[in-house]
């Protein structure tokens, strides 16, 4: 979708145009349900430069009866297996009480551990596959058997090799072992080690990190960066920082649990607004403004906006152009969590504020991880200065947790370094681009065959609905047989109705295993009968001509 | 060949069954505990159904006739 006019720096410079006539072939393209154009007065019309298309489509109603009848008979067996487990017509497997503290207030009887013990250990197979190779676009998994229904398990010492991964969080690709590509890393790891043993105020602030935070500052456009060693501790040690008793938090409903725990350890009164819905986030805005804390009706010392750039579960994008209107309008802050949209989304990989279009200074407090796209591991935190020189006195991470490994920290300037072109050669480019390509190509063909796809189009995060309990471990288990390695997602990660399966595209995959992972997918899809969809076409012949015109890009 | 396409065919609509009813998950003992009585169940349906649904229907249809087509008949004839 980017028209590479201009590409100097690393900076692509757009053109600000009104697409509105674009924006309503967008939405007369599908007949499928889209959500994004608001139809009152022309303002938001022109926010977006853009069509921003996301689906939610719903299941016909006779698929939620079944999940739940699905449900229904497992909560009974469940039940079954417990009164034979208590009346030991059945050995126990699981933690119990001891005989001593039966009179005790019961410890396992809540219904999470109800439903992990009879509904999640008979598919558990599913879950923790050891790998034992890089999570490349392909990878090497230890194979596995049970003898006891899943609740031990043993190596038969064979290793399934060349799995299809459309798992890992690779987006472009960087999970590599290249020897050339790793040159500089194993150069740093010969040079400083391991290990910092130190945190970053006292011994541990290394020119390695000086040398990374400029360049996270370089890559995003912002006054300065700090980075931090984990990804969910970025979040959850950070936010207690920024805001305390007294401040508004105002969160998605669908935010990762390092956002509510931070916002938990905080101690602020937290807010919840629907998942992208700027008419919900407005009315509470309003509401905090006009009637302040809640007995005294002071005003709240700050509010603060917490959204994710792509929302892991769902692949939505966030409405940032009009969560940034609505900040400006009501002076709160804005705290963008772009786990997941770093790298993977914009025309060069600068995350969901390019995708926009708009400018860093927008966002008050930039978030993201070096997980998902950079190959490494850890986080940082970037915005104005006065920001991120208060959060190295203040932030947890900083005085108490160690800090970024160093060869780590190469890693992930050589990936930035790719991406943005100072290593003298377009690969970095060439990966964001071959990203779009297979995140649409793949997108496309699953909604023509007639699959249940949530989420926006541009985003590399693709889940497909499965609905119902017993069709999850069918069909994890029949992809693992064709070779195809995918993460399926139940409750209590998803509501209880909308099972997925989660697959995650990356620059690494080529043409060939993506038309390998969607025949699999199309054959499977007939067989257990996934394609819920009521507003696709069938597959055409000519579809397969359409694709050999989208090679010759 | 074609007895080989209708037992795949049969397997397949079990299969159906078997994740539609999330008893794909169960061990194998609890499956035949489930299926014996989903069979039992839907036999007495079955059983029910043919034991008194022709008669009520019939009984229907002819109190139905009577309102609209107004013809005195006698009551005992109806009562067997």
């Amino acid at each position: 979708m980017a028209n590479p006019s201009a590409v100097c720096n690393g900076h692509l410079h757009h053109h600000h145009q009104k697409q509105n006539n674009l924006l309503k072939s967008g939405i007369c393209k599908k007949n499928g349900i889209t959500k994004g154009m608001k139809k009152n007065g022309v303002s938001n019309g022109t926010l977006y430069k853009k069509t921003f298309i996301e689906h939610f489509e719903q299941a016909p109603m006779y698929v939620a009866v079944l999940t739940f009848l699905g449900f229904g008979v497992g909560t009974v067996f469940g039940y079954l297996r417990d009164f034979m487990r208590a009346w030991g017509l059945e050995k126990r497997n699981i933690a119990t009480e001891r005989e001593e503290q039966k009179d005790f207030v019961p410890l396992y009887q809540d219904f999470e551990n109800f439903y992990t013990r009879n509904l999640y250990m008979r598919i558990r197979d599913n879950w923790n596959r050891p790998i034992c190779s890089v999570p490349g676009p392909q990878f090497d998994l230890m194979e596995r058997v049970t003898d006891d229904y899943n609740w031990t398990f043993r190596f038969t010492g064979r290793t399934i090799k060349n799995v299809i991964n459309m798992g890992s969080y690779n987006y472009l690709g960087f999970a590599e072992t290249d020897v050339n590509a790793l040159k500089t890393v194993t150069i740093e790891l010969q040079k400083y080690g391991t290990g910092v043993c130190s945190t970053r105020q006292e011994m541990g602030t290394l020119d390695k990190h000086v040398e990374i935070e400029k360049l996270v500052a370089k890559f995003l456009g912002v006054e300065d960066a700090m980075v931090f060693g984990m990804g969910f501790a970025t979040n959850s040690m950070n936010i207690p920082a920024l805001v305390g008793k007294g401040c508004l938090i105002l969160s998605d409903e669908l935010n990762h649990t390092s956002l509510v725990l931070g916002a938990r350890l905080s101690g602020a009164t937290i807010r919840i607004f629907k998942h992208n819905n700027m008419q919900s986030l407005e009315n509470l805005l309003r509401d905090a403004i006009i009637y302040g804390q809640p007995r005294s009706h002071r005003a709240w010392r700050k509010i603060i906006i917490l959204v994710e750039g792509i929302y892991s579960m769902e692949g939505s994008i966030v409405r940032l152009p009009e969560i940034v209107s609505l900040k400006k309008k009501y002076k709160a802050y804005l705290y963008l969590d772009e786990a997941h949209s770093i790298g993977a989304v914009g025309a060069t990989g600068r995350g969901v504020v390019e995708y926009f279009g708009m400018s860093p200074d927008d966002v008050d407090v930039l978030m993201g991880t070096f997980t998902k796209s950079f190959g490494a591991a850890g986080g940082y935190l970037a915005g104005k200065k006065e920001l991120v020189d208060f959060l190295r006195t203040h932030s947890h991470s900083a005085v108490y947790a160690t800090s970024m490994c160093p060869a780590v920290a190469e890693q992930i300037i050589r990936a930035m370094k790719c991406l943005m072109g100072l290593d003298g050669t377009t690969q970095g480019l060439q990966r964001v681009r071959q990203l779009g390509r297979n995140t649409r190509y793949f997108r496309r063909r699953l909604h023509e065959m007639g699959f249940i796809i949530y989420g926006n189009d541009d985003s590399p995060v693709v889940p497909l609905l499965l609905y119902m309990p017993g069709k999850i471990g069918a069909f994890a288990r029949r992809m693992l047989e064709k070779n195809i390695g995918v993460v399926v997602v139940g409750f209590p990660a998803t509501p209880i109705t909308e099972s997925r399966a989660r697959f995650c595209v990356s620059a690494a995959h080529t043409r060939e295993m993506l038309d390998t992972v969607l025949n699999a997918l199309d054959e499977l899809g007939d067989f257990l009968r996934l394609k819920y969809s009521r507003y696709s076409k069938s597959s055409h012949p000519e579809l397969y001509e359409e694709t050999s015109h989208e090679l010759e890009d | 060949m074609d007895i080989k396409r209708v037992k795949d065919y049969i397997y397949w609509l079990y299969y159906q069954y078997l994740l539609i009813t999330c008893s794909y998950v169960l061990e194998p003992w609890e499956q035949s505990m489930f299926h014996t009585i989903t069979v039992t169940v839907v036999a007495m349906v079955v059983y029910t159904a043919y034991v008194f649904v022709p008669i009520h229907v019939r009984l229907a249809l002819e109190f139905f006739s009577q309102i609209f087509g107004g013809q005195p008949e006698s009551t005992v004839s109806i009562m067997n």
